[in-house]
């Protein structure tokens, strides 16, 4: 009797809340509108030493747009820890802002959803047409053959950093230019309690954008051609082990960094703990945390043998922040103004000069300001010997799975484990096992 | 369903001690309806803000709710069982992973639940007695548990590390436990760590439930008893903890769904990927939904997960009411 | 038990004190990393560990304030937990008082669906409730997702079924004929409960609110989805202060402190309350 009555309660229950989530449920799935011409909500992900140094830096750009437009933008800067959420959530419910910032690995999956507006010829002329950006950077925006999701906002690329008071006081006359050079140097380095590199053994995403590199100096890429993933192939694993190998079997990693996801291996370069560090436009940061320009170098990454190159002489992903428009914006004009603005020489300058990155966009590239020693690294590294991310829709996947898979190797490495082929091969084909099947 | 209620047994059960007269009758039908509107605020919100998304969750498990449908989840094509189907599969990747995390999570949930009622209850009544400075001691004990989630767990990451952490300082350079530094927050230790932060976490709130507990146990208990003969450790044994029942087994099955459910103590110790170790199931579905996407497979397993909790917890509600429904007749 | 009739054995003497110095110990110890830590320069704290300082300093004191807006999620937090717990407890005083004195049909359908709703992964509905806010946004206009209410709504609800079943409980063991003499005094119903069984039942709505208040505090996973800039809590902006080029452990330490002392200064009070509610005689 009493089960009865239960489950008469459950259906009722159960009934209502279906019709209430079937009222419910979706978004408007048309384009924009021009409904608030007069306000702009935009998400900035965090470029700067902190939040507040963001919104120190981007404010009076967006007064100065508010002066030229009459459109008031009000912005939030939205954490990394937080963005792919608050993105998530503001596509599965319509509720997002009018612009924002994506990292450009992220460009196929989100471009997936539908949820972005497609930067189509038209679109594009509005901004002053695709020409205007460097080719490198547009192709971090979407999948092949389809309108970009977004347009390049800041470039950025890996390079090597060295100490360079480190370097003289081992004796060593200039930055290595090969894996085994880096290794004998990182020998040499790795000593009396300072260590010759520093990674982030804890970050998927630093993993996966080291991962891609060596793979493909090794000849591998993650997706075969038609966007299938291939993780397990003899390079892939290769290029794996060799990364894992620089704390495993080279030893020129401090076992610690095993556990750094919180960019503390920026700041042990920063106190000369580490010799070496590999890292996208780190000048900024290295300023902020007191390390003056004169104390280090910077080269570029390592490669194989030979000198970075196309092919197997990459030496860096193409790193980057886009800007993106949600494609239900109650402003559509408006954000179209304000990706040109945002990108338009003038600004690009103000921006990538303030975030110590490179302007995807020709115009502001060639300005005095990206010609310093350190930028002409980062910038022929970008035209040169950088490898665009995967652009496929599992891009998201892929960083989570096998990102994860290398901190564990690098934790088995840490804790005196053995790394070898077949362990690495394992954990990425228990990776490759994660990813969709669809 | 108001109307149907046999107003008799209402008014028999309002007041088990006393004659029924006469006196109650106008406000019969009153009192047959104020039942329901007390309940009514809480039974809207459990409606609102549990049940209904419990509802769309149940529903997003059956579909197929990928990056390239989350636009507009409605309209994503059903799948019916392939969700569940992936989840239970334990041969693959998959499944096996979820399983793994699985018996991680029970086996730290049995430890983490166990320990802190151990702790919280010895220390309530250790601390039943009035001593100098139990005020302050009383005080102390309730920070953990007064800190917010994040500052408490943060500090102990700050303790974990593995270069720079005071556990590692004081195991190795100072009482040199070990031959060479652990790591905490990778590995193997993680489940450790995760175990050490729960508990010290967790704690404080069996100690403050049974503490209240306790003092709702008549005195004059404990004066018969005294009268009889009895020592203090059979008095706690023959008053102290049965009278504690009712209120241990709220406390316990509690803990036991937070501790199942917490979600915050190992995303803050380890991030969006816990180690293999410390894999627990909230982090790891977490994962499959939001970081990987997927959040039909995602849902799938939250309502394995579910289904679950409900049997354990259907089990353990009709292992132990049967002590307490004697109790009251 | 000070008026215990019999003087507690050597043996339990012994065990308390060996108990309950490892257990201070166990608890302090990270008590007195918050603090130390919080007075030691960068270089101390971002270096391998030491017991004391090198050097005194309250810079984290000072910079804590610009490095996140502290002040602003401080108001948040303490808007969002502290309306949750005023709405949790009253609807819980009631829903409790109806199950406990009350016979009626569908209680034991009631008491187990809310108990049950303890054991959702919130990872199941923080998806469905978002798009729940969003759809309720639209048709009636009222900001649930992104704004204070929603997160209040949200919260008032994770602790409530917690607390129903706490204050069944300590309804319970009020006696009835308490109410039942203030039915015979005239009090209705609800004269009852108010003037009778919540006192009595004090330390357990104490209890429950103290934890309703921790719940919501603490919460990270909704807050980090259902907030904005503005209306940030403490559990999700602290973790603004490890930044991208640095992780200020002091000044983590010293937000954690200053964030922590008013609630630890609260527990205190309440605590005191919680002994008075126990000596007014009553329950005795």
């Amino acid at each position: 009797m009493r089960s009865i009555r239960a489950a008469a309660v459950g259906a009722v229950t159960m009934s209502l809340a279906l019709a209430a989530s079937a009222c419910g449920g979706g978004s408007p799935t048309g384009g924009g509108s021009d409904d608030s011409p007069k306000t702009l909500t935009y998400w900035a992900s965090n470029q700067g030493a902190s939040i507040e140094v963001d919104k120190k830096v981007l404010q009076p750009e967006l007064d100065k747009f508010e002066q030229q437009t009459g459109i008031e933008v009000k912005l939030e800067v939205v954490p990394w820890s937080d963005l792919l959420n608050r993105i998530l959530t503001a596509t599965t419910s319509g509720q997002g802002p009018d612009v924002l910032n994506i990292g450009n690995t992220w460009s196929a999956s989100l471009q997936a959803t539908g949820a972005l507006l497609p930067w189509n010829a038209g679109n594009l002329d509005k901004i002053g047409g695709k020409d205007r950006f460097v080719d490198s950077a547009l192709g971090s925006t979407g999948a092949q053959g389809q309108d970009p999701a977004a347009v390049p906002l800041y470039s950025m690329a890996y390079a090597l950093y060295y100490n360079k008071k480190m370097f003289a006081d081992a004796g060593i006359s200039k930055p290595p230019a090969t894996w085994d050079e880096l290794i004998a140097d990182g020998r040499k380095l790795s000593q009396d309690g300072k260590w010759g590199l520093g990674v982030e053994g804890s970050n998927p995403s630093e993993n996966i954008h080291h991962a891609v590199v060596f793979a493909k100096q090794h000849g591998a890429d993650f997706f075969t051609a038609d966007g299938k993933p291939d993780f397990t192939s003899d390079q892939a694993v290769e290029g794996v082990k060799q990364f894992v190998d620089l704390m495993a079997k080279d030893r020129i990693i401090a076992p610690g960094n095993a556990e750094y996801a919180q960019n503390q291996s920026v700041s042990d370069f920063a106190k000369g703990r580490t010799a070496m560090l590999l890292w996208q436009s780190a000048s900024a940061n290295l300023k902020s945390q007191g390390m003056s320009e004169d104390a280090y170098g910077v080269a570029p990454v390592p490669v194989q043998s030979g000198t970075p190159g196309a092919g197997t002489g990459v030496n860096s992903m193409v790193m980057g922040i886009n800007l993106a428009v949600f494609k239900n914006t109650d402003n559509l004009d408006g954000a179209t103004k304000f990706v040109k603005f945002m990108t338009s020489d003038a600004e690009q300058k103000i921006l990538n000069e303030a975030y110590s990155s490179i302007p995807p966009v020709k115009g502001a590239q060639s300005d005095q300001a990206f010609n310093t020693p350190a930028n002409a690294v980062l910038k022929d590294t970008l035209a040169g010997s950088a490898v665009a991310a995967p652009q496929v829709a599992d891009e998201s996947q892929f960083e989570t799975a096998v990102g994860t898979a290398i901190k564990e190797l690098f934790a088995d490495a840490a804790a005196g484990r053995a790394v070898t082929t077949d362990s690495v091969k394992a954990a990425l084909e228990k990776a490759q096992q994660q990813m969709p099947t669809k | 369903m108001t109307t149907t209620v046999p107003a008799e047994t209402a008014v028999r059960h309002s007041s088990p001690g006393t004659a029924d007269g006469p006196r109650r009758r106008p406000g019969r039908i009153r009192r047959v309806g104020l039942p329901y509107l007390l309940l009514l605020p809480a039974l809207l919100l459990e409606l609102l803000v549990h049940l209904v998304p419990m509802v769309i969750g149940i529903a997003m498990s059956f579909k197929e709710l990928t990056q390239f449908y989350i636009r507009d989840w409605t309209t994503a094509p059903w799948n019916g069982l392939d969700n569940y189907r992936m989840s239970v599969d334990f041969n693959a990747p998959v499944g096996e992973a979820l399983l793994h995390s699985f018996l991680v999570t029970v086996a730290f949930t049995l430890l983490s639940v166990g320990l802190c009622w151990l702790i919280g209850t010895a220390a309530a009544i250790y601390m039943q007695d009035t001593f100098r400075g139990r005020g302050l001691l009383r005080a102390l004990f309730l920070v953990p548990y007064a800190l917010p989630v994040y500052t408490a767990v943060i500090t102990w990451v700050f303790m974990f590390q593995h270069d720079n952490g005071l556990v590692n300082h004081v195991l190795h350079d100072q009482l040199g436990l070990t031959d060479k530094p652990s790591f905490w927050l990778i590995g193997d230790n993680s489940f450790v760590a995760l175990l050490t932060v729960s508990v010290w976490k967790g704690w404080p709130f069996a100690f403050l439930i049974v503490m209240a507990g306790l003092q709702n146990i008549p005195k004059e208990l404990y004066e018969a008893a005294a009268l009889d003969g009895a020592g203090m450790w059979q008095q706690l044994r023959r008053i102290t903890l049965p009278s504690l029942r009712p209120v241990n087994q709220v406390l316990v099955l509690v803990l036991f769904l937070w501790t199942f459910n917490d979600f915050n103590t190992p995303y803050v110790l380890f991030g969006k990927t816990a180690p293999e170790a410390a894999d627990l199931i909230s982090v790891h579905i977490y994962q499959a939904g939001f970081v990987t996407w997927n959040f039909g497979s995602g849902s799938a397993m939250s309502v394995l997960l579910l289904l679950f909790l409900l049997v354990v917890t259907g089990v353990y509600l009709v292992l132990t009411s049967r002590g307490r429904r004697t109790r009251h007749v | 038990m000070s008026d215990s009739p019999m003087a507690p054995p050597r043996s339990f003497l012994w065990s308390r004190r060996i108990f309950l110095t490892l257990l201070t110990g166990f608890v302090l110890v990270p008590v007195y990393v918050m603090v130390s830590s919080s007075l030691k320069p960068l270089a101390d704290v971002t270096g391998r560990f030491r017991w004391l300082p090198s050097d005194l300093t309250i810079r984290p004191y000072v910079d804590i304030w610009s490095t996140v807006p502290l002040a602003r999620y401080f108001v948040n937090s303490l808007i969002v937990a502290g309306a949750a717990t005023l709405c949790s407890v009253v609807i819980a005083v009631f829903a409790a008082y109806a199950v406990s004195r009350y016979s009626f049909r569908g209680k034991r359908v009631f008491t187990v669906t809310v108990l049950s709703t303890q054991m959702f992964p919130g990872i199941l509905f923080l998806l469905p409730l978002f798009l729940l806010y969003v759809n309720i946004g639209n048709a009636t206009g009222i900001a649930l997702f992104g704004s204070r209410g929603g997160l209040i709504l949200t919260y008032l609800t994770f602790s409530l079924p917690f607390s129903i079943w706490m204050l069944i409980g300590y309804f319970d063991s009020v006696p009835r004929d308490l109410d039942e003499a203030a039915l015979v005094d005239g009090c209705g119903p609800l004269g009852a409960l108010f003037r009778v069984v919540v006192p009595a039942a004090t330390p357990g709505i104490v209890a429950v609110a103290v934890y309703a208040f921790m719940t919501a505090w603490g919460e990270v996973l909704f807050a980090s989805v259902m907030t904005n800039d503005t209306t940030r809590t403490l559990a999700v902006g602290l973790q603004g202060y490890s930044t991208l080029n640095d992780v200020y452990w002091n000044q983590i330490m010293a937000a954690s402190l200053v964030v922590s002392v008013p609630v630890v200064a609260g527990f205190l009070l309440l605590q005191r309350y919680l002994v008075a509610g126990l000596t007014a005689g009553a329950v005795k």
